[in-house]
């Protein structure tokens, strides 16, 4: 089992739902982007997603396209984003990082290449916004040839077809998209997502983590109690983007910053 | 003549088409490794759905008849092929045909295209039309169709070219269009590009996304060629009856690559006519200052569709440099990747000298005012004639009119108009 997967078992078998924090790698410098980290499992993130920053972020909202631009102004390369993967590994040996991003940097770099050091640097697994399943062989053989997981995106407008091969595609978990649009969003039919996911049990055994547009405790909440858990970007991203690169900041103001995955996760904790 | 009838003309839409090499794209997409679907899954459902229904729209002849119609009575086809004679002169060497784009309707070749896709988003039932323009010229056109069609249309456009086009933005806002202002990004076409993109994935389910060139995910690069491939069509035959042959050599420019498709298409199967697709060479390639990712870069993932791309060594997507806006683009359709990669297509550069000299020469020599972007392309025709002989044929695409750029030139000039 991936560690991914044995996370969100050992959740489930406590009853609990999953917290997942995104946040973009080297936003807003590179040196903070490892304490934030630690900041982030210490304030109750049960998996990471690590965005990987990219200059066309068409499926982002304008808070993780700041995010994005910020960390590019910082130089963010791959490579600095496997060093930061190994920096956190040294004092968190559990906690699951899942890197998410755009495929031109991948492509440029060889999906192979690309996928060894990933697993080299002790990341978990893969989610390209931008590959679907049609176009995904190449870049799936080279991930689980180095035993990373597949994350795809389900949408609202997902027809049958396409959910077939996502599962068939989709380890770890399966990303719902809550709404139509990009990240940042509000989500606005609960009902609907409701009924989906319904759906999506009756085809899939994979856990669902549902994102986009959850950005405080209640919205949270109201996601969590239906499915298996949140995943949080929008609304962490935006407080990151008031730190300043160079400055230091203690643990203390770190974890002040991403507050609000604390407070999601005292939430849904009580659900 | 008869001997060109035995090559069935591509894009000629007769049903039996010999299934060859230049017959794509695959069911994905795909021109050899170029093309496909890489867009977030949102979107997925979208693209197919317009897939399925222009590939059933295509095979209706009652829809290209409409289109044809259309062509003839608003944008006012077939455009002429010109012979200009004072720039062959000029020039010295084979004989300047211009192909007049920028006698239709809205100024370009642009309006081709938008035809085609709002009869497509009629069809759909989509009441809200968004497009992205660089130069203007293409939200012109989507401006101008949605307003006889009585559709509601956004424009997305980056505010960089909003300075330089200002005149073809307060045509679309003429034609009752709501011109967004990118803030984001290079704040060029690009941009605007990954914005229409966001709007769409939104507002999926009352839109229709009209791109404007050969680019974009399947079916856009192959719908977009199909509708541009009248100009093709119509020079071929244009260039049998006035000389009773096919040209030596056929030029266009290269943005995103929706003229030049165009005009090469119907001639991809007739080996005898070369063909040269003109980059925009910017301050020169030498400076990395352009806008030429065939001639100077690595192919990648933008934009829905695996290309030829101006990216940095970590996959970074580079700002591009042309005098011209509509050139401006980093990407370019995947067709265009594989035929380059093939040979079949020759792939070079004008710098924005080169442009801005055979823009004046062919205002003052032929009297007509040439796009920016279509200069591009008579800047390299001129340098090739050189090199022919007087009864050889060149085929040039003026793509469009050159009315929005003057502002661009008389500063250039110091001149304030
Ligand atoms: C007159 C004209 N020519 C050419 C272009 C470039 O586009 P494409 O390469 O798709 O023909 C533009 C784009 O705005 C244009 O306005």
């Amino acid at each position: 089992m991936s560690r991914i997967s044995e996370t969100i078992a050992s959740k489930q078998a406590q009853g609990k739902k999953v917290l997942i924090p995104y946040i973009v790698a080297g936003d807003p410098g590179l040196e903070l982007t490892v304490p934030l980290m630690h900041a982030l499992v210490a304030s109750g993130a049960d998996i990471i997603e690590l965005g990987m920053p990219f200059s066309d972020p068409s499926s982002d909202g304008p808070v993780i396209q700041l995010g994005a631009e910020r960390a590019l102004r910082a130089g963010t390369t791959l490579k600095h984003i496997f060093a930061m993967v190994r920096e956190f590994r040294q004092q968190d040996k559990d906690t699951p990082i899942l890197l998410m991003g755009y495929l031109n940097p991948i492509e440029t770099m060889g999906y192979e290449a690309f996928a060894s050091e990933v697993s080299a640097s002790g990341a978990d697994g893969l989610l390209i916004v931008d590959l679907p399943t049609v176009e995904c062989e190449e870049f799936f053989a080279a991930a689980h040839g180095h035993d990373l997981d597949t994350v795809f995106l389900v949408a609202p407008t997902t027809n049958e077809n396409r959910l077939e091969s996502i599962c068939k595609h989709s380890t770890g978990y399966l990303y719902y998209v809550s709404l139509k649009g990009v990240t940042g969003a509000a989500i606005s039919d609960h009902g609907e997502i409701r009924a989906k996911i319904a759906h999506l049990r009756t085809v899939t055994e994979l856990p669902i983590i549902v994102g986009f547009g959850i950005k405080d405790a209640a919205s949270a909440l109201g996601m969590a109690a239906i499915s298996d858990g949140v995943i949080v970007g929008s609304a962490l991203v935006d407080k990151i983007g008031h730190l300043q690169a160079g400055k230091s900041y203690s643990n203390a103001q770190l974890v002040a910053t991403v507050g609000v995955i604390g407070e999601i996760r005292s939430a849904i904790d009580a659900l | 003549m008869s001997e060109y009838k035995r090559v069935n003309e591509l894009g000629s839409r007769e049903a039996e088409q010999p299934n060859d090499e230049f017959s794509g794209p695959d069911v994905h997409g795909h021109f050899g490794r170029y093309g496909g679907v890489f867009v977030g899954e949102t979107l997925i459902a979208a693209v197919e759905e317009l897939d399925q229904v222009y590939t059933r729209m295509a095979a209706d002849p009652a829809f290209w008849a409409e289109f044809d119609h259309d062509l003839k009575h608003y944008v006012g086809r077939p455009s002429p092929l010109y012979f200009a004679e004072r720039l062959t002169k000029h020039y010295g060497g084979a004989k300047i045909m211009l192909k007049r784009e920028d006698l239709n309707h809205t100024g370009a070749h642009k309006i081709n295209n938008t035809i085609g896709q709002a009869l497509l988003a009629k069809f759909m039932g989509k009441p809200r039309i968004i497009a992205e323009t660089g130069a203007g010229q293409h939200g012109v056109a989507s401006a101008t169709i949605a307003a006889r069609l009585g559709l509601e249309c956004h424009v997305y456009m980056g505010a960089e070219d909003i300075k330089r086009q200002s005149a073809n933005v307060y045509r679309m806002k003429l034609l009752g269009a709501n011109v967004i202002s990118v803030e984001s990004g290079s704040r060029t076409l690009k941009d605007a590009l990954n914005e229409a993109l966001r709007d769409w994935a939104t507002n999926v389910d009352n839109t229709y996304y009209i791109i404007g060139t050969v680019a974009g995910p399947s079916p856009y690069p192959r719908m977009v060629r199909d509708f541009q491939s009248v100009i093709g069509r119509e020079a071929r035959a244009q260039s049998l009856e006035q000389f009773g042959r096919l040209p030596d050599a056929l030029v266009a420019c290269v943005g995103g690559g929706s003229n030049a498709i165009g005009l090469f298409y119907p001639f991809l199967r007739d080996t005898e006519v070369a063909m040269y697709g003109v980059e925009a060479g910017g301050d020169g390639i030498e400076t990395g200052r352009h806008a030429a990712p065939l001639s100077a870069g690595r192919p990648g993932v933008l934009h829905g569709n695996r290309t030829y791309l101006m990216s940095d060594e970590a996959g970074q997507i580079l700002e591009t440099h042309s005098v011209s806006a509509g050139l401006d683009y980093p990407g370019v359709g995947p067709e265009h990747s594989w035929l380059k990669d093939i040979g079949r297509v020759h792939y070079v550069d004008a710098t924005d000298t080169e442009a801005l000299t055979a823009f004046r020469d062919c205002t003052r020599m032929e009297g007509i005012i040439p796009a920016l972007e279509s200069s591009h392309a008579i800047a390299y025709a001129g340098k090739l004639a050189a090199t022919m002989s007087p009864d050889q044929i060149i085929i040039v695409n003026l793509s469009g009119r050159g009315d929005k750029d003057i502002h661009t030139v008389a500063e250039i000039d110091g001149i304030k108009i």
